[in-house]
């Protein structure tokens, strides 16, 4: 497999502009500066097929291409460097060892819709990371690919890196915006887009870092290249995050279309300790979970994974062996929707809180008849009911645990007490 | 007044530079909390009405978004703050265990300071380090990998 979005990552000091730029790097911004007008360069990520990499995979290019051209506010780019879904660190590798392939991209995302300030709103908790990236933002500016007058042409870009404060919604693309705008991290009502009307009511593109980080490849090999990748929908090559019950955890980039299963066992090594596979969870913790016997004819890449009835998201594969108690796990998910609602839609805000409650009584062995059907029914209700797709990543792990599981539930229940006694996730007694 | 809760001239320098940089002074809202949390420790109600009035917003703007975010604090915190992820992937690899390990060490609870002041411990949700779990954050730094031993041996080294 290529390695387009790792090529640089093991390389001593690839964090460095001297090593980046003996790898290659920035030639893909000399060339969009050099030899392409804007409408060029979108339409060449627009025939990569590139999609992007922060969850819902909408197509970059065509998001590019929403920008108003003739607006005469200002527009901005933003680099979505929040991560928090559980279960995905693949940006936070690519920040800390490759930033100035972050850069790059975000500068020519910038060029594309003629942007003259770029933001990279990074996670609070990424202080390291932030670290780095200023560096890497000081050495890009100290060697002209920033500033006024890029490599001699007579465009000006100026970045900035924006620290969050610690809130998973402020990934939410409106609610970055609300947060940059010096507010809490109130997602917006969707239309207007942001591509017209974002950061401070001007047009914006936001993009994840992964999705810029490929930009640089894209632009230096040529769209055909990129789109020689991966399926039919599904084009390139993509970072997977693999956490839990696994021999070699860790950040795996896969062609898209690669087999589910065979990625598991052959590249991650399988569950440990000869144990069985339970389920997983495919892409980060919105997504709903996956029975071991599901994964079956599974390929990794947006069709397959929805025809599973799952998502790809963001690509994070939290994988749960034979001792794992699906209730726990469940009441776990809920509890993290519960404490990062943001409380302005009243669904999310009370439904994330019941189904946590409910879970977790279930769990300790208080759950009623009637309790399942009643979590399923809380998170129907917050379906499609929601200023923002919070809700509904909420709502769908809860259903799919207990649609999936159900009969482990029930025993809960039944027996009144946690029937999965080995479950490597609570304290010993 | 006495103590009156004020920017030294450093910080009120590094105020200028970072409103400069954003390209509406509203958006310079985090960076200079930060700056206050840095300065004053926490952010109390007279720090809170202190940044309103240099970021030209309404009280209640300032005190909505330090509520807001978890990194923003109202209240005095230990010298260490230890953050153990508590989120599905950490749980799975054994983060129920590492507290246990840390609140019968230290004495305290979730939410709690030591006595010294030397330790707060909290539990935050995933911090992007899922593949090394089960991990902390103590104050900027990530440790990770850890198990109930270790654990112990790096909070002997945080005096
Ligand atoms: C609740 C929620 C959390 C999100 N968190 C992130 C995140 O941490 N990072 C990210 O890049 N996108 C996140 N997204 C997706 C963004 O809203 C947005 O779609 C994305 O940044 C667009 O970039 P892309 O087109 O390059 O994927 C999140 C979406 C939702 C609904
Ligand atoms: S769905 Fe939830 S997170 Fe999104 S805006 Fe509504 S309350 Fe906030
Ligand atoms: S779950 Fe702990 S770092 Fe992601």
């Amino acid at each position: 497999m290529e390695k387009i979005l790792l090529r640089n990552i093991d390389v001593p000091d690839s964090h460095t502009i001297g090593v980046y730029r003996s790898r290659g790097g920035y030639r893909g911004l000399e060339k969009v500066l050099r030899e392409m007008s804007p409408e060029q360069l979108i339409d060449e990520i627009k025939a990569s097929g590139l999609r992007g990499r922060g969850g819902a995979g909408f197509p970059t290019g065509m998001k590019w291409g929403f920008v108003p051209k003739d607006s005469p506010k200002p527009k901005y780019v933003v680099c979505n460097a929040d991560e928090s879904e559980p279960g995905t660190f693949k940006d936070r590798l690519l920040i800390e060892k490759d930033p100035h392939a972050v850069i790059e991209g975000t500068l020519i995302a910038a060029y594309a819709i003629r942007s003259h300030t770029a933001f990279i709103y990074i996670r609070g908790e990424f202080s390291f990371g932030a670290q780095v990236l200023a560096r890497a933002i000081d050495e890009a500016a100290a060697a002209g690919y920033l500033g006024k007058n890029v490599l001699g042409s007579s465009y000006d870009i100026d970045l900035i890196l924006h620290r969050g404060a610690g809130a998973y919604i402020c990934g939410e693309e409106t609610g970055l915006l609300s947060s940059l705008e010096g507010g809490k991290g109130w997602p917006k009502v969707k239309p207007p887009f942001p591509a017209t009307h974002g950061l401070f009511g001007c047009p914006t593109v936001v993009n994840n870092v992964e999705t810029l980080a490929s930009l640089p490849w894209i632009i230096e090999q040529g769209a055909s290249r990129y789109a020689a990748i991966g399926t039919e929908k599904s084009k390139g090559t993509k970072l997977f995050s693999v956490s839990g019950h696994i021999e070699k955890p860790g950040v795996y980039e896969v062609d898209m279309g690669y087999p589910f299963k065979q990625f598991l066992q052959e590249h991650c090594g399988g569950v440990p300790e000869g144990k069985k596979l339970k389920g997983v969870i495919p892409g980060g913790a919105s997504m709903p979970v996956l029975r071991a016997e599901e994964l079956d004819g599974i390929s990794m890449d947006y069709e397959s994974f929805q025809a599973a009835g799952t998502l790809l998201g963001s690509g994070g594969v939290i994988v749960m062996d034979e001792s794992t108690c699906m209730v726990r796990a469940a009441w776990n998910i809920a509890r993290f929707f519960a404490h990062e609602s943001c409380g302005q839609c009243s669904p999310c805000r009370e439904g994330c809180h019941w189904m946590e409650k409910i879970f977790r009584r279930v769990e300790h062995g208080d759950g009623k008849e009637g309790d399942l059907d009643l979590i399923l029914s809380v998170s129907g209700n917050i379906m499609g009911n929601t200023i923002c797709p919070f809700g509904d990543a909420a709502a769908m792990p809860a259903a799919a645990f207990i649609k999936k599981y159900r009969e482990e539930f029930d025993q809960h229940i039944r027996e009144k007490r946690c029937t999965v006694t080995s479950s490597t996730s609570r304290v010993p007694a | 007044m006495m103590n009156a809760v004020k920017f030294s001239d450093e910080s009120l320098k590094r105020f200028g530079e970072i409103v400069g940089r954003y390209p509406k002074k509203e958006a310079a809202m985090l960076p200079v909390l930060y700056l206050a949390q840095r300065e004053f420790g926490y952010l109390s109600c007279e720090a809170i009405e202190y940044v309103a009035r240099l970021m030209d917003v309404p009280v209640a703007r300032v005190y909505g978004v330090v509520t807001f975010y978890t990194m923003l604090n109202m209240k005095p915190i230990g010298r260490h703050h230890i953050q153990v992820c508590r989120t599905l992937p950490c749980a799975l690899a054994g983060a129920e265990r590492i507290t246990a390990a840390i609140k019968a060490k230290l004495g305290v609870g979730v939410g709690e300071t030591t006595a010294d002041g030397r330790f707060t411990l909290s539990e935050v949700e995933c911090l992007a380090s899922c593949g090394t779990a089960p991990m902390m954050q103590v104050n900027d730094d990530y440790y990770e990998n850890l198990n109930e031993q270790s654990v112990g041996e790096i909070l002997d080294k945080l005096k």
